[in-house]
C-alpha cells in the first residue's frame, strides 16, 4: 500500500507485523508510520487488532514476523523497559495506573531516570501540574482513590515524565465525560506543540479527526486504508465502512 | 497446674520474642521474594546457612563479629543474585512448579557442598560481646536482646527503604503490575535480581546473629527454612507484617510449648497453627478477611 | 502409524523390557541384584507421585510420609503378628499409608499449587517428628529391624525369598502396579484429572467435583506409595525415620521431572538415572581422588553434580529424559 501522505523518515515504522494468541492470528501484517511531531489516528470497530498494535509497538506482545524500527533502528523484540528509556511512552486502555502508589510515586516511575537533575525533575512537574491542577492537589494521595478521569490524566502525566519523542495512546476518552474530552484533546494539542509524535487509537471520531493529521483504518488485523483527516468528515463513507455498524 | 510458673513464662516470652524476631527476618527475605516474583524460595535456609558459614570464616580471619556480619551479608547476597540469574531469569515465565524444583535443586547443592567444604562438625561464632542480666533464676545474656533489636532494626529498614527509597517505588511498581511498570522503564528483571539479592542477604544476617545461639552447621538450615514457610503461610503470602506478626506469634507459642515438650516436639505446634489457618483461614491468619 | 501398530510397538518393548528384568538377577552380581531392585521401588514411588504431579497438576513433597508410613506399616505386622506374615504386611503398609493419605487429601486438596507443596511440606515433617520422638512405638532414631517373611501362605507353606526370588516378586508387583495406573490414567477418571491440571477452574466450572477427585488422587497416589514402602521393608528389612524426611520427597520430584512428568514409566528412568549418577559418582571421585592425589575430593558429595545437573535439566530439559527421547524419536 503506498502512502503519499506518510512522512519519508518516520519516527516509528511498523513494517508487516504478524501477532498470535494461542492459535488465533491477531495481527495480520500490520504496516504503519508515524512521522516526528505527527499525530497519527488508529480508527477501526472493536476488536480488529487497534490496542493490539499498540502492546505490539510497545514491546508488550511478541510480534511473531515483521519488524518495528525506531529512528531507523529495529525495536522488535526488545524489552518494554528499554523502549521507554529511548522515548516510546504508552498510555494503557485502562489507564493501570499503580494503584497503591500514590500521585507522585506514579509520576516518579517515569522521573527517576538516569541523565535528569533534580531541577529538570521539578521543572517537569511543574509544567505537568499547570495542566493538571487536580493531580497537584491530590498529589500524595494513593493512585486508586482517584476518579476515572484524574486516573486518566495521571495516566498520561506519567508518560510524559518520561520526556518521550512518541506517545502511544490507547482510547484516553474512554468512560470519560465530555467536559475531560476536551481536557484530553488540549493535552494532546500541547504535546503535538511540544513536538511528541502520538499514535493515537480512539472510538471517539469526532475527536480523532479533529486532533489528527493522518489517519489509518484498520480491519481484520490489518491497515487497510490510509487518508489524511483534512479530506474526511464525519459522514465520509470511509468512516462508515470501516466504522460503521 | 494451680501454681503459675510466671518466672518461667515471662522467661519463655523474652526468648520466644527473640526467636520469633531472627524468624521474622528469615521469613521476611522469603515473603520479598515471594511477594515480589512469585518464587517460592527453598533454597533460603541453605543461604541462612551459607551466611553463618561465612560469618564464621570472616571472624576467624578478622576477629571481628560486626566485620563478619557485614561481609556475609555482601557475599551472599551477590551469590543469591548470581543464583537467580543464572537459574531463575531463564525460567520466568513458566510454570511456578519449575522455580520450586530449581530452588530446591539449589538447596540441595548448597547443602551438600558446605557439608564437604566444612565437615560435619559444628562450628561456633563468638558472641561480640558478653554480659548478662539477671532475669529471675537466669542470667540472660545481653547479646539476645541485641538479636531481636538488630532484626527489629533491619527489618524496620527494608519496610523504609520499601516506602520511601527510589529503588523502593521500583519494587512497590514492580509488585503490583510487573508489566506497566518495566512500559515505565523499570528493569524489572533487574529489580526481581536486587530482591532476590536483597532476601539472600537477610537470610544470611540472620544466620550470623544466631550463629553463636547454636552451633553453625549444614543442616541448619532445614529447620529455619520449615519454620519461615508456615509462618509465610500463616502471615500471608507477599505480607510483610503479617510475616512478622506470624513470627513472633508462632515463636512464642513454640516457646511456651517447650516447658512442657521437647523442642523438636515444639514444631508440633506450629504445625497445628498451619492446619487450623488453613482449614479457616486460608489467605492468613493476620490478613484482613477478603470482602 | 495406525493404533495397532502403536499398540503392537508398545506391547513388545514392554515384554522385552519385562524379559531383560527377569533375567537381570540371573546374571548380576549380588550387589548389583539389590540395586535394580532398588531401582524398581523407588521408581514405584516415583510413579505414585507422577498420579499427582504429572496428571493432576499437584506437585507433593508429602511422598515420604506414605512411603515411610508403607514401611513402618510393614514393620508393625512382621513384629507384631507371629509368623511373619507377607500379606499382612502389605494390608498393614497400605492401611498406614492410605491414613496419612486421607489426613493429607482433607487439609490439602483445597489449596492450589504452593500452598498445596508446602503444606504436603510441612505434613512429611510433622510425621517424621512424630516418628522420631515416639520412640516407644517407632524405635525412634534407630527405627525397627525386623525379618523378612517368607513368601506363601503362612500356616501352610512358606519359602523364604531369595534376592533374587524376592527381585521378581518386586517385578511382579511394580510391573502389575504400572499396568493398573497406566489403566487407570487412560480411563474416564484419568481423563478428569488430566483436565484439573490443564484448568481446574473450567473442569469444575463444567460440573466435575475437582475436589473429590483430587482426594481421590491423593489417597490413589499415596496407596502405591505406601506399597513401595512396604516392599522396601521387606527387601532391607528395617524401617528408619530417614525415610519419612521431606528430602525423600525432594528426590522422588527429581525422579519426576528427570524421566518425565506425566509419562508413568518416565519416572523409572528417572530414577534410574538418578540412581545410576549416584553410584557412579560414588566410585568416580574416591578414584579421581586416589589417581591424581587429591584427597579432599575423595568426600566430594555426589549431590553436588547431580543436583546441578537437576538444575540444569529443570531449565533446558522440562521435558525429562523421555520427552527429550520422544521427541528425539519423532524426528
Amino acid at each position: 500500500m503506498t502512502e503519499p501522505l506518510a512522512p519519508a523518515q518516520p519516527l516509528v515504522s511498523v513494517e508487516g507485523v504478524h501477532t498470535y494468541y494461542g492459535k488465533s492470528h491477531i495481527l495480520n501484517g500490520v504496516s504503519l508510520k508515524v512521522g516526528r511531531g505527527e499525530v497519527v489516528g488508529l480508527l477501526g470497530r472493536n476488536g480488529v487488532g487497534k490496542s493490539t498494535t499498540l502492546k505490539t509497538i510497545m514491546g508488550l506482545i511478541n510480534a511473531s514476523a515483521g519488524r518495528i524500527l525506531y529512528e531507523g533502528q529495529s525495536i522488535t523484540g526488545l524489552p518494554s523497559h528499554k523502549l521507554a528509556r529511548i522515548g516510546i511512552a504508552y498510555v494503557p486502555e485502562d489507564r493501570r495506573i499503580f494503584r497503591l502508589l500514590t500521585v507522585m510515586e506514579n509520576l516518579r516511575t517515569g522521573l527517576d531516570r538516569n541523565g535528569v537533575s533534580e531541577a529538570q525533575k521539578k521543572q517537569l512537574l511543574e509544567k505537568l501540574f499547570v495542566y493538571f491542577p487536580r493531580l497537584a492537589e491530590r498529589r500524595n494521595q494513593a493512585g486508586g482513590t482517584l476518579s476515572g478521569g484524574e486516573q486518566q490524566m495521571l495516566a498520561i502525566g506519567r508518560a510524559m515524565m518520561l520526556e518521550p519523542k512518541i506517545v502511544l495512546l490507547d482510547e484516553p476518552t474512554e468512560g470519560l465525560m465530555p467536559r475531560m474530552v476536551s481536557q484530553i484533546r488540549e493535552i494532546i494539542q500541547v504535546l503535538h506543540k511540544d513536538g511528541v509524535a502520538i499514535l493515537l487509537v480512539e472510538q471517539n471520531v469526532p475527536l480523532t479527526l479533529a486532533a489528527s493529521q493522518r489517519i489509518y483504518f484498520m480491519e481484520k488485523g490489518a491497515v487497510q486504508h490510509h487518508a489524511a483527516a483534512s479530506e474526511l468528515s464525519l459522514d465520509h463513507p470511509i468512516i462508515h465502512k470501516y466504522l460503521g455498524v | 497446674m494451680v501454681d503459675i510458673p510466671w518466672d518461667i513464662i515471662i522467661i519463655q516470652t523474652v526468648n520466644g520474642i527473640v526467636t520469633g524476631m531472627i524468624l521474622a527476618l528469615v521469613a521476611s527475605g522469603l515473603t520479598l521474594i515471594f511477594g515480589i516474583m512469585d518464587v517460592v524460595n527453598f533454597a533460603h535456609g541453605e543461604l541462612f546457612m551459607l551466611g553463618a558459614y561465612m560469618g564464621v570464616v570472616t571472624l576467624a580471619a578478622t576477629g571481628s563479629f560486626w566485620l563478619a556480619l557485614v561481609v556475609a551479608t555482601l557475599i551472599i547476597a551477590a551469590l543469591g543474585a548470581a543464583l537467580q540469574v543464572a537459574t531463575l531469569r531463564p525460567l520466568l515465565g513458566r510454570d511456578p512448579l519449575y522455580t520450586i524444583l530449581a530452588t530446591f535443586g539449589i538447596s540441595l547443592v548448597l547443602q551438600n557442598y558446605a557439608l564437604w567444604q566444612f565437615g560435619p562438625v559444628a562450628r561456633k561464632i563468638q558472641e561480640p560481646f558478653s554480659g548478662q542480666f539477671t532475669l529471675f533464676y537466669l542470667q540472660y545474656p545481653w547479646y539476645r536482646i541485641l538479636i531481636a533489636g538488630l532484626s527489629a532494626a533491619m527489618i524496620g529498614g527494608l519496610y523504609l527503604f520499601l516506602k520511601y527509597g527510589r529503588y523502593g517505588v521500583w519494587i512497590r511498581a514492580t509488585t503490583q503490575d510487573r508489566v506497566m511498570a518495566q512500559a515505565m522503564g523499570i528493569p524489572v528483571p533487574w529489580v526481581h535480581t536486587g530482591v532476590f539479592a536483597m532476601g539472600a542477604g537477610m537470610a544470611a544476617a540472620s544466620g550470623v546473629l544466631f550463629g553463636p545461639l547454636v552451633g553453625v552447621n549444614h543442616a541448619m538450615g532445614l529447620d529455619w527454612v520449615l519454620k519461615a514457610f508456615i509462618v509465610v503461610v500463616v502471615g500471608g503470602m507477599g505480607n510483610l507484617g503479617g510475616s512478622i506478626a506470624a513470627s513472633i506469634f508462632i515463636s512464642l507459642l513454640e516457646a511456651y510449648a517447650s516447658i512442657w515438650v521437647s523442642p523438636s516436639q515444639a514444631i508440633i505446634v506450629s504445625s497445628v497453627v498451619l492446619i487450623l489457618t488453613l482449614l479457616f483461614r486460608p489467605t492468613g491468619l493476620f490478613v484482613p478477611t477478603p470482602k | 502409524m495406525s493404533l495397532s501398530r502403536h499398540a503392537s510397538i508398545y506391547w513388545t518393548g514392554f515384554a522385552v523390557i519385562v524379559g531383560l528384568l527377569i533375567l537381570a538377577p540371573l546374571v548380576l552380581p549380588e550387589f548389583w541384584r539389590r540395586f535394580l531392585t532398588e531401582i524398581l521401588i523407588w521408581g514405584l514411588l516415583a510413579m505414585s507421585s507422577d498420579i499427582l504431579i504429572g496428571y493432576t497438576g499437584m506437585v507433593s513433597f508429602g511422598h515420604s510420609a506414605f512411603f515411610g508410613l508403607g514401611m513402618y506399616g510393614a514393620a508393625a505386622a512382621l513384629l507384631t503378628v507371629k509368623p511373619p506374615n507377607l500379606w499382612l504386611a502389605i494390608v498393614y503398609g497400605l492401611a498406614g499409608s492410605a491414613a496419612v493419605a486421607l489426613f493429607v487429601a482433607y487439609f490439602s486438596t483445597r489449596l492450589r499449587d504452593i500452598y498445596f507443596a508446602i503444606t504436603t511440606l510441612i505434613f512429611s515433617q510433622i510425621f517424621y517428628v512424630i516418628i522420631f520422638t515416639w520412640t516407644e512405638v517407632t524405635g525412634g532414631e534407630n527405627g525397627l529391624a525386623f525379618s523378612r517373611p517368607g513368601f506363601g501362605i503362612p500356616g501352610v507353606w512358606t519359602t523364604p525369598f531369595t534376592s533374587t526370588t524376592l527381585h521378581w516378586f518386586v517385578l511382579a508387583v511394580v510391573a502389575a502396579s504400572y499396568l493398573l495406573l497406566r489403566r487407570l490414567t487412560q480411563s474416564p477418571f484419568g481423563m478428569v484429572l488430566q483436565s484439573i491440571r490443564e484448568n481446574e477452574a473450567r473442569t469444575r466450572a463444567i460440573g466435575y467435583p475437582v475436589e473429590r477427585y483430587k482426594m481421590m488422587a491423593v489417597m490413589l497416589s499415596g496407596l502405591f506409595a505406601g506399597l513401595a514402602g512396604v516392599l522396601y521393608a521387606l527387601q532391607n528389612r528395617f524401617a528408619a525415620p530417614d525415610f519419612v524426611y521431606f528430602v525423600v520427597s525432594g528426590e522422588v520430584v527429581i525422579f519426576n521431572v528427570m524421566g518425565g512428568i506425566g509419562t508413568l514409566v518416565g519416572p523409572i528412568v528417572g530414577a534410574a538415572f538418578f540412581l545410576g549418577l549416584r553410584e557412579g559418582l560414588s566410585r568416580l571421585f574416591p578414584y579421581l581422588a586416589t589417581t591424581f592425589n587429591l584427597p579432599y575430593l575423595a568426600e566430594f558429595p555426589y549431590l553436588v553434580p547431580v543436583g546441578i545437573i537437576f538444575i540444569a535439566m529443570v531449565i533446558f530439559m522440562p521435558q525429562g529424559l523421555l520427552g527429550f527421547a520422544k521427541r528425539w524419536l519423532n524426528r
